[in-house]
């Protein structure tokens, strides 16, 4: 906990102020399918389809209303934070920005096409760090070409070779933290319009970390609007100028990150 | 990260934009801004489709190398499992049932083992189609790409698995006295129709699947019917030799039966056009761009709504 990156927020004039996100009343619904009640038997589930029809309760079907009514502006330049305790409805609003969820009521509006930075889905533990970097690249949009022209930097940022080879051996090798750090390099390796990062920072050892921070801060100056989810309290006070601070799923503050981060931390009893 | 004391006023709204007021769809409008995750028209769907195919094709080789990637003969189980299961039907079926009812011995192991090959093509294209949105749940709620990626990349998969099996395919049919000629080029355009009606058949599955999993656990059930009506161990017009002609036609018309046949009259000397119905081609064709461009249709117009669950 050495260094202390000022927020990099005042440089925008208030002029142009280009809305890039617009969330408008936005719920997000998830459904469970056989966790009502606890009855898990034959014949309680035989029952919930023989009783279908007669609406999603009834059929066993859970709801998790996990976001509820969130509207904000957010512009083109900014750095927004989300905090909020766990389960609170942050990566599910992220990944409803990013259209990955479809929202039971409200909108999103968006410039463009958010990303979420992240590939980790897209990468199989059985292939070659290799083969993961192409297949993540490709997954995440980017041409033969613009792999190929990044490949080098993507392995010599994620450090995988420094001790040998190990970029040729499949990922299941690696330890977690390897893994980490490659996952890292192939998901930061693209520009993004929207970007919007999940607790990304927290991997890999402390010179990972440092350099990670330095890539998050690039991005960012290339990107029109950047997200954050974070529980760290510093890495946002760091990048962020302005936090959206999320409880039960309901928008609780929304505002400069001093003034809300004071407030949270006070909630949190810290 | 100490001065608790102090009361910082709530700043709702932060600081307050020149469009303060407009309500989100106008604003929206006047920045040009669009609905996140909306479902774009056919035509640009298929166009965005395209501009993912290295991602299909990459998607699919993964899959396939991953699946033998911890065994020690590594890549030889792509061969060498096809091989056992020939032999495994084999031994059921022509050793023990003596099911070449019409064919002869030289004649229908290789009838049988090409069979079994075309028909666990279309039966994992299915069973990998049911499972593409819902078992791969995570990777549609952290990436952006059209949603049809993934049951075409799992058909796709399951092609080159059937490339591999071929060689064995070829091998037999050989070792039984069919000798290689001009007419085994047939099984390309045979291959490629029934790689189309796969993909229309998987991608049909995976919008079912996505909103009902418990397809996975039926379907094993109604493809063990199908394989079981296909003549997949046996050949249709032998074994209803005597029973009214239209049924014969009925059961020939069946897409797995369509398929199967024309790659073994393609391959096997002793399996002549007298065991194909009329029109195979055109049935086979239209069989193919139906499925194809129904299921296609049918698995985009729901696209805004995978990853939901």
């Amino acid at each position: 906990m050495a260094e202390h990156h000022p927020a990099q927020g005042g440089a925008r004039g208030a002029g142009d102020r280009v809305p890039t996100v617009i969330a408008d009343e936005l719920h997000i619904v998830y459904r469970v399918n056989g966790a009502k009640s606890g009855k898990g038997s034959a014949t309680a589930a035989l029952s919930r389809i023989v009783k279908r029809g007669s609406g999603d309760s009834a059929r066993g079907v859970r709801k998790v209303h996990a976001v509820r009514g969130v509207s904000f502006v957010a512009h083109k330049g900014e750095a927004i934070g989300l905090i909020g305790s766990n389960g609170s409805g942050k990566s599910t609003l992220l990944r409803a920005i990013a259209g990955l969820l479809p929202a039971e009521r409200g909108k999103v509006y968006t410039d463009g096409q958010p990303s979420l930075l992240g590939v980790n889905a897209a990468l199989m533990n059985d292939l070659t760090g290799e083969r993961n970097v192409i297949l993540g690249g490709l997954a995440m949009g980017m041409s033969r070409e613009e792999i190929k022209e990044r490949y080098q930097d993507i392995v010599d940022f994620s450090g995988i070779n420094e001790k040998g080879d190990f970029i040729t051996l499949p990922m299941r090798t690696y330890s977690s933290g390897m893994a980490a750090r490659l996952r890292f390099s192939i998901a930061a390796a693209k520009d993004h319009d929207v970007l919007m990062i999940d607790e990304a920072l927290a991997t890999g050892d402390r010179k990972f970390q440092t350099r990670s921070e330095e890539r998050i801060r690039e991005l960012r100056k290339e990107a029109g609007t950047v997200f954050l989810v974070s529980h760290n309290n510093k890495s946002i006070r760091d990048t962020c100028d302005r936090v959206l601070w999320l409880e039960r799923g309901e928008l609780r503050m929304d505002g400069p990150t001093d003034e809300v981060l004071k407030e949270y931390e006070k909630f949190t009893g810290k | 990260m100490s001065e608790t004391t102090h009361d910082g006023g709530v700043a709702l709204g932060a600081a307050s934009p020149p469009d303060e007021g407009l309500p989100a769809a106008r604003l929206a409008a006047k920045y040009g801004l669009s609905v996140s995750g909306a479902r774009p028209p056919l035509r640009e769907y298929v166009r965005q489709l395209w501009g993912r195919r290295h991602f299909i094709l990459a998607f699919s080789q993964a899959k396939l190398t991953a699946q033998y990637s911890q065994a020690k003969l590594g890549q030889v189980w792509q061969v060498a499992t096809p091989l056992l299961n020939a032999a495994v039907y084999y031994f059921i079926f022509g050793v023990i049932l003596k099911a070449n009812k019409g064919l002869g011995h030289d004649t229908y192991i290789p009838f049988l083992v090409t069979g079994v090959f075309v028909f666990t093509f279309t039966q994992s294209s299915v069973m990998a189609g049911v499972r593409a949105i819902s078992g791969n749940l995570g990777l549609v709620r952290a990436l952006h790409f059209p949603r049809a990626s993934l049951p075409i990349s799992f058909a796709l998969q399951q092609l080159q698995q059937l490339l591999f099996s071929m060689i064995v395919v070829f091998v037999i049919t050989t070792a039984f006295g069919s000798y290689p000629s001009l007419s085994w080029l047939l099984i390309v355009p045979a291959l490629a129709l029934q790689f189309l009606f796969n993909s229309g058949l998987a991608l049909i599955l995976a919008r079912l699947g996505a909103k009902t999993p418990d397809l996975a656990q039926l379907m094993p059930f109604v493809l063990r019917t199908w394989m079981y009506a296909s003549g997949v161990m046996f050949s249709i017009s032998g074994m209803l030799a005597g029973k009214p002609e239209w049924v014969t036609r009925l059961m020939q018309a069946n897409p797995a039966a369509i398929y199967m046949d024309l790659i073994r009259f393609a391959l096997i000397d002793g399996y002549g056009a007298a065991n194909l119905p009329p029109h195979v081609w055109a049935l086979a064709v239209a069989w193919a761009v139906v499925v194809f461009a129904g299921g296609f249709v049918f698995f985009w117009k729901a696209e805004e709504r995978y990853g939901r669950g």
